[in-house]
């Protein structure tokens, strides 16, 4: 008896040694980059660390908006398992970093000068009390309009700069029988929509000060009162079949030519480009109206987990370095859809897109009018930025008038 | 052989009564230890995090009933609780209502019953998300039900209450019974085959009409499948989550949201878990609610029968 339980015992600690976390030159990344492009992106990376001798332990959740990942993320964390790098970003780095749990990338920042390859704006993001912790793969520019020239050519509308605009075009497109905007109704995108009107009604300064430092006097003011009667009238210029369509059907509609546009970011791109069309002649990318030279950013980015073992924070590095060299940024970004978050790579390849959203990038950026989008977690903690979703898609969803949809709001912006 | 049983060691006959006793106990026992822990431990656990100001992660800061205050200071959990009530109270009373007016017509002694019995049963075959996507796409009326009757000419049909906040809740309802009467239906039918003949044909003999059959005897015996499809179908409704999901995902907006929906979106993708876990409290009470004074009563009415 005795002996059989020293067995067992033996047996249990040789099962436990042979099972550690992570054998030291394993690099596991979690993200939800699944789909054609996205994944085909997420293999560069893969061959790079492998190039420099790392194994690629892939780690991906699949369901859109990476909420499965995750719970995932947090069961591995409170075990105090976590991977090396997760895909996370915005003022969830710092929710993350408040708990302790993430690692020191300083030095690898310092040696590939990142302070002077990236924005001030979006080096904010990746540092959480100053120290780089995360490193960005892209940035997407979310106040876009896409257009389908031919649908506006049918109905003699000139496609709009300003929201006045907008109105008359929307009524020439309705009147010739055809869609004026493309939309699908669900809450992020309803708020992806707002945001750029905020942005084009009231300019940077004021989406700054209502959406980012949650003032309640912009957020309950005349300008986001203004910006709500705007929205409604792009409601009226939606179709029946909206709510709860998803964002790429919504797409495809600009396309097809059964609607004239669709205000999406530039992932929206992608649904263009893989039906054969080609910017500036099939479709058109334009700023929403009244953003020109202004510029809401959505930027996805690896968050660096705190590693027990030297072997996995060498691996750790490694990756941080791989997402930052240009190499990567180029192919990833061309994959993609969106533009390279550093400075330093060649534009050679891109389409006229992506060069339009650098040279906005980079403008903005000098101009001050570079900002983050709050409908796309960039701005805001997740449960104010849930708040001011609900507002949102309340008025878009019943006849609340603009009024009392800026007073909600200014109440949702109190949410912690 | 023989002499092994007939000539047992000493002490063997209690080693083995003493087996027999306390092996039920020890194969049921881990079993039991799960549901403590798993069941028992994590609903404890959640009532605790309510009581906690936990965001991303769990915080055992203790901060009295202020998610509470919280929760029902947010419109839209009143939304929810609205819902509920109507999603709740319309899904049981036509779920019991269709499967019994079902189980009756096929009761008549007709012909391929079998058939038409599984025919009503295969919607309980199909997980909830596949009947929310399926009617999510007949109700929509750019593409499905509303779409077709215009496409054959009936200009003026409309049927948007799926993109309408204000009918969004009624179309769950319409998916939710429609997958699950057929279930209540094999209920009820196994309940009225269960009848004891001889007091029908006494009833008839009486020259009881069939209707008045059916309503001073069959239905009242049925008292006990009543009470079996009743829990059923509330705890569903109560818990409700993947039919709203892949049907209207909560909206328009947030128009048809449930409770289930609600603790969702807040403890996992609004880092509220504190809110998320008042929430999930809020519905186990809902539950209680509603069970345990039926529970209670139908011991009751058991030990009268007794």
């Amino acid at each position: 008896m005795k002996r059989l339980l020293f067995a067992a015992a033996l047996g249990a600690s040789l099962l436990g040694s042979t099972l550690p976390a992570y054998p030291a030159e394993e690099v596991e990344v979690l993200h939800w980059w699944t789909s054609g492009g996205e994944a085909r992106s997420v293999a560069e990376l893969k061959k790079m660390l492998e190039a420099k001798g790392y194994k690629w332990k892939d780690f991906a959740v699949a369901g859109g908006g990476g909420e499965n990942a995750m719970t995932v993320l947090k069961s591995r964390v409170v075990s105090g398992n976590p991977p090396t790098a997760a895909q996370i970003k915005g003022p969830t780095i710092q929710e993350w970093g408040a708990e302790g749990v993430l690692a020191n990338l300083d030095d690898t920042a310092k040696a590939g000068t990142w302070d002077s390859l990236l924005p001030p704006v979006v080096a904010n993001v990746m540092k959480y009390q100053g120290h780089y912790v995360a490193a960005p793969v892209n940035v997407h520019r979310v106040n876009w309009m896409w257009v389908n020239p031919e649908v506006f050519k049918k109905a003699g509308a000139k496609v709009p700069t300003t929201w006045e605009e907008f109105a008359t075009a929307c009524d020439k497109i309705q009147k010739a029988g055809m869609i004026a905007v493309a939309h699908g109704g669900q809450p992020w995108q309803d708020s992806t929509v707002f945001e750029s009107v905020a942005l084009g009604v009231g300019g940077a300064d004021f989406y700054k000060k209502a959406f980012v430092q949650l003032d309640q006097a912009a957020l309950g003011g005349a300008t986001m009162q203004k910006a709500f009667s705007v929205l409604r009238n792009i409601q009226k210029c939606t179709d029946k079949g909206a709510p709860g369509r998803d964002w790429n059907l919504a797409t495809a509609m600009v396309i097809q030519g059964k609607a004239g546009m669709q205000f999406m970011g530039d992932w929206a791109k992608g649904e263009f480009t893989a039906a054969g069309k080609t910017p500036g002649k099939d479709f058109l990318c334009l700023p929403a109206p009244g953003t020109k030279g202004a510029y809401t950013f959505n930027i996805d980015s690896f968050v660096m987990f705190e590693q027990k073992s030297a072997g996995a924070k060498a691996g750790q590095k490694a990756l941080a370095e791989a997402i930052m060299s240009p190499e990567f940024q180029e192919i990833f970004n061309l994959n993609k859809g969106s533009i390279p978050a550093r400075a330093g790579v060649s534009m050679a390849k891109f389409d006229q897109c992506a060069k339009d959203s650098t040279a906005e990038f980079q403008g903005s950026s000098k101009s001050g009018t570079l900002v983050p989008s709050w409908a796309h977690g960039m701005a805001i903690p997740a449960s104010t930025q849930g708040a001011l979703f609900d507002v949102v898609t309340q008025f878009f969803n019943s006849d609340m008038s603009p009024k009392d949809a800026a007073q909600k709001l200014a109440q949702a912006g109190k949410t912690k | 052989m023989r002499t092994a049983v007939s000539a047992p060691v000493p002490g063997s006959g209690s080693v083995r009564r003493w087996l027999a006793d306390a092996l039920p106990k020890a194969v049921l026992a881990p079993t039991l230890l799960m549901s403590v822990i798993f069941v028992y431990g994590f609903i404890a656990w959640t009532v605790y995090l309510s009581l906690t100001p936990s965001r991303l992660l769990p915080n055992y800061e203790f901060v009295g009933l202020a998610q509470y205050i919280a929760l029902f200071d947010n419109e839209r959990w009143w939304v929810a609780l609205k819902n509920l009530a109507i999603f709740g109270f319309l899904f049981v009373v036509l779920g019991l209502a269709i499967g019994l007016t079902l189980a009756i017509l096929l009761d008549q002694r007709i012909r391929i019953e079998g058939f038409l019995r599984s025919l009503y049963l295969y919607p309980m075959a199909l997980s909830f998300i596949v009947t929310g996507a399926a009617w999510k796409w007949i109700l929509n009326p750019s593409l499905g039900l509303e779409h077709l009757m215009r496409s054959w000419g009936f200009q003026n049909f409309s049927f948007d209450w799926l993109v309408n906040p204000d009918r969004a809740i009624y179309t769950v309802v319409i998916a939710g019974v429609w997958q699950s009467a057929g279930f209540v239906m094999a209920l009820f039918l196994a309940g009225l085959r269960g009848i004891d003949d001889s007091i029908i044909k006494a009833a008839q003999v009486d020259g009881a009409s069939l209707f008045t059959i059916y309503r001073r005897i069959i239905i009242p015996s049925m008292r006990p499948v009543f009470f079996s499809a009743l829990i059923i179908l509330s705890h569903i409704a109560v818990k409700s989550f993947d039919l709203v999901m892949a049907l209207t995902a909560g909206g328009p907006g947030f128009a048809s949201d449930l409770p289930a929906t609600f603790m969702y979106s807040f403890a996992f993708t609004r880092n509220q878990l504190g809110l998320g876990a008042a929430s999930a409290v809020m519905m186990l009470f809902i539950l209680a609610a509603v069970l345990v004074p039926f529970i209670w009563a139908e011991g009751r009415q058991r030990r009268q029968d007794r």
